[in-house]
């Protein structure tokens, strides 16, 4: 465009114009520039909030008890020490939890992610007799639900309390991540499925042999949706699990700041160091819970994001 | 996308025995028994994968549906499962006269109201400044710090709140380096709704842009040079190209967001309230937990349960109608 511009004289001007210089043309007014300085301290604004919590946090559980309740704690810990670390890494109910949370999470994600892809696997081919009926009853639930106490009740009288499937089975599809993936497989080619039913290869083979092998990419995204979101969960296991064995590491947390764990839990604790436990362990908690999140979180964020947009470009 | 003609040939068909689109028979009933009979009998592998995931919804998700009925009935924990006997509208009677139900109800709508005010245009904003950062490192950087806190439990951000917020916490040294007296501020209703709102926005921020940020990679660049050329700056190319170019996108969120509306963060509020914030932090949602599980008072939160629901049901189908007909952007 420019070199046409370019031969004729009147042209330069235009040339002038529409020249791109950064991304988007124009030498940048004085105004412009007076915005990229604003622009810049108002995101630096937004970083430091957004970090700030966790910072702080990190700091009050390697401080002393002392610093903390004086209000002294902000960036940095003073009076530096783990005790806290070494006191609830000593609780064995703290481990038991933790590990519920790693159990958890690990089976319900493997049942949501099989359940997921078979559905949306179904519903991604359109010739199929019935899909839009399919594809409806997944979605009118993302509008309406059955609520609270049908869903109590329902998971009772199936005798699922205190066992680990009233975690997993009443969200094992989520219709979002359902959605995500249908519209993947539709972006598939349809040559391939093709040839592979030409060699010979049933619905099933299909599945396994062709497509799960080239949507790596979307089911790895899935998984680490369903595992963050199983990692965090708390409120089915507060409303499920009576007993304090079977809880994740989150309702334990809960339990915590709620000021609901009896003598009896966190009493090793309290008896090592009545003082020390209050304020640390709570900020303790809190990173030894976010940590396995924070830990993979740099690796696996751009996934989440082209999944989420996966899931934008259908609308 | 592939086009529809080039879908219906997908596998497992086998062209030959399938009906014509075009060729609807007299009878119509019959072909479309028969048409059913042929689908099951080529198809029949792909049905049988989506067996498990149906009996899913239908107990998870359609059982507790019907379940509602014990709104209607006279529930007894360790009875019949959907109640005794018929009582009608009696507990719907209940709550439209309990004004604890209308207190919460109007909680309900302000922090809704206040989460959609301040949540959904904040982002448009932050994406769109984001967008105007050339330098990419820096824009990857504030992108990745943003998306943070989204991937945290909710009990891990309402600990936080409570950390920052306790009297020796952060926010309380601020007040009292600015000559303040520290302000106990879970404690006291009036502070409810901006604690959790701001601790809304913390979370959600970062997250809600990027859509936004997607939709905005779509707008075609030839029209920021015809609106140059037209002679507009760069407020008015925001405002003439950026933002119409991301309305779909827009529209989409806010019928989205509305029909969550009275669905408001129910586990925050659960772990951020007290007895003594109910009177602003007290939600429908956190009522009908104390109902139920607190007071036993099953058949009484179901109803109250089954009325949020309809309203949020009928939240989103009214937004998307209205969209429809004043846009023209739509979910269906």
């Amino acid at each position: 465009m420019s070199t046409d511009a370019s031969t004729v004289d009147a042209g330069k001007a235009v040339d002038e114009i529409i020249r791109p210089r950064g991304r988007r043309g124009i030498r940048p007014t004085r105004g412009y520039r007076v915005f990229q300085v604003v622009n810049a301290i108002i995101l630096t604004g937004v970083v430091i909030v957004t970090l700030y919590p966790f910072i702080n946090i990190l700091a009050r559980s390697l401080s002393d008890e002392a610093y903390i309740i004086a209000g002294k704690v902000s960036l940095v810990p003073r009076g530096f020490n783990v005790d806290t670390y070494k006191l609830l890494m000593s609780d064995s109910l703290f481990w038991t939890n933790y590990r519920n949370t790693v159990v958890y999470t690990v089976v319900a994600t493997i049942i949501a992610i099989v359940m997921t892809t078979c559905y949306a696997y179904v519903l991604s081919k359109r010739h199929l007799k019935g899909r839009g009926a399919l594809v409806g009853i997944a979605v009118f639930t993302m509008f309406f639900s059955g609520g609270l106490i049908p869903n109590y009740v329902l998971i009772t009288s199936l005798g699922m309390k205190n066992t680990i499937w009233a975690i997993v089975l009443p969200n094992a599809i989520s219709v979002f991540n359902l959605l995500v993936m249908k519209a993947f497989f539709e972006s598939l080619p349809v040559e391939l499925e093709e040839a592979a039913a030409v060699d010979g290869l049933n619905t099933y083979g299909i599945l396994l042999r062709i497509v799960i092998p080239l949507s790596k990419a979307v089911i790895a995204t899935m998984v680490l949706f369903y595992a963050v979101s199983f990692w965090n969960s708390w409120f089915s296991a507060f409303l499920y699990m009576d007993k304090q064995d079977l809880l994740p590491v989150t309702v334990y947390l809960r339990n915590l700041i709620a000021g609901a764990t009896g003598a009896e839990n966190v009493g090793a604790i309290a008896e090592a160091d009545e003082v020390q436990a209050e304020a640390t362990l709570k900020a303790v908690t809190i990173v030894l819970t976010t940590l396995p999140i924070l830990l993979v979180y740099p690796f696996v964020q751009r996934y989440f994001v082209s999944g989420v947009m996966l899931g934008a470009v259908k609308g | 996308m592939s086009a529809p003609s080039t879908a219906d040939q997908a596998p497992r068909t086998r062209s030959p025995d399938r009906p014509e689109p075009g060729s609807t028979g007299r009878s119509r009933s019959r072909t479309a028994r028969r048409g059913w009979r042929q689908a099951f009998r080529r198809d029949w592998q792909l049905y049988s994968l989506a067996i498990l995931p149906l009996l899913f919804f239908l107990i998870f998700r359609y059982l507790p549906m019907i379940g509602n009925v014990i709104a209607f009935r006279r529930f007894q924990p360790g009875g019949n499962v959907l109640g005794e006997y018929w009582v009608g509208l009696r507990y719907v009677k209940m709550f439209l006269s309990d004004p604890t139900f209308w207190n919460v109800f109007t909680n309900t709508a302000v922090l809704g109201g206040l989460t959609l005010l301040v949540c959904f245009p904040l982002p448009i904003v932050l994406a769109l400044l984001l967008n105007e950062v050339r330098a990419r490192r820096l824009k990857r950087f504030v992108q990745s710090v943003s998306y943070l806190p989204h991937f945290l439990s909710i009990v891990i951000v309402a600990a936080m709140v409570m950390q920052l917020l306790s009297i020796d916490g952060t926010v309380n040294q601020l007040v009292r380096a600015a000559g303040g007296d520290a302000v106990p501020f879970l404690q006291q209703p009036e502070w409810f709704r901006t604690v959790y709102v701001s601790s809304e926005l913390w979370q959600t921020l970062g997250w809600g842009t990027i859509l936004y940020l997607a939709a905005l990679t779509t707008i075609d660049e030839n029209l920021y040079e015809a609106a140059r050329i037209d002679g507009a700056n760069r407020w008015r190319q925001t405002w003439h190209v950026t933002l119409p170019g991301i309305r779909p996108t827009m529209v989409t969120l806010l019928i989205l967001n509305i029909g969550t509306f009275m669905a408001v963060g129910f586990e925050k509020v659960l772990l951020l309230y007290n007895p003594l914030t109910y009177p602003t932090a007290d939600v429908i949602s956190t009522y009908l937990f104390r109902m139920g599980f607190q007071s036993s008072n099953f058949s009484y939160a179901a109803a109250i349960g089954l009325f949020e629901a309809v309203i949020g049901l009928t939240l989103v189908l009214s937004a998307n109608a209205i969209s429809r007909r004043t846009v023209g952007t739509s979910l269906w």
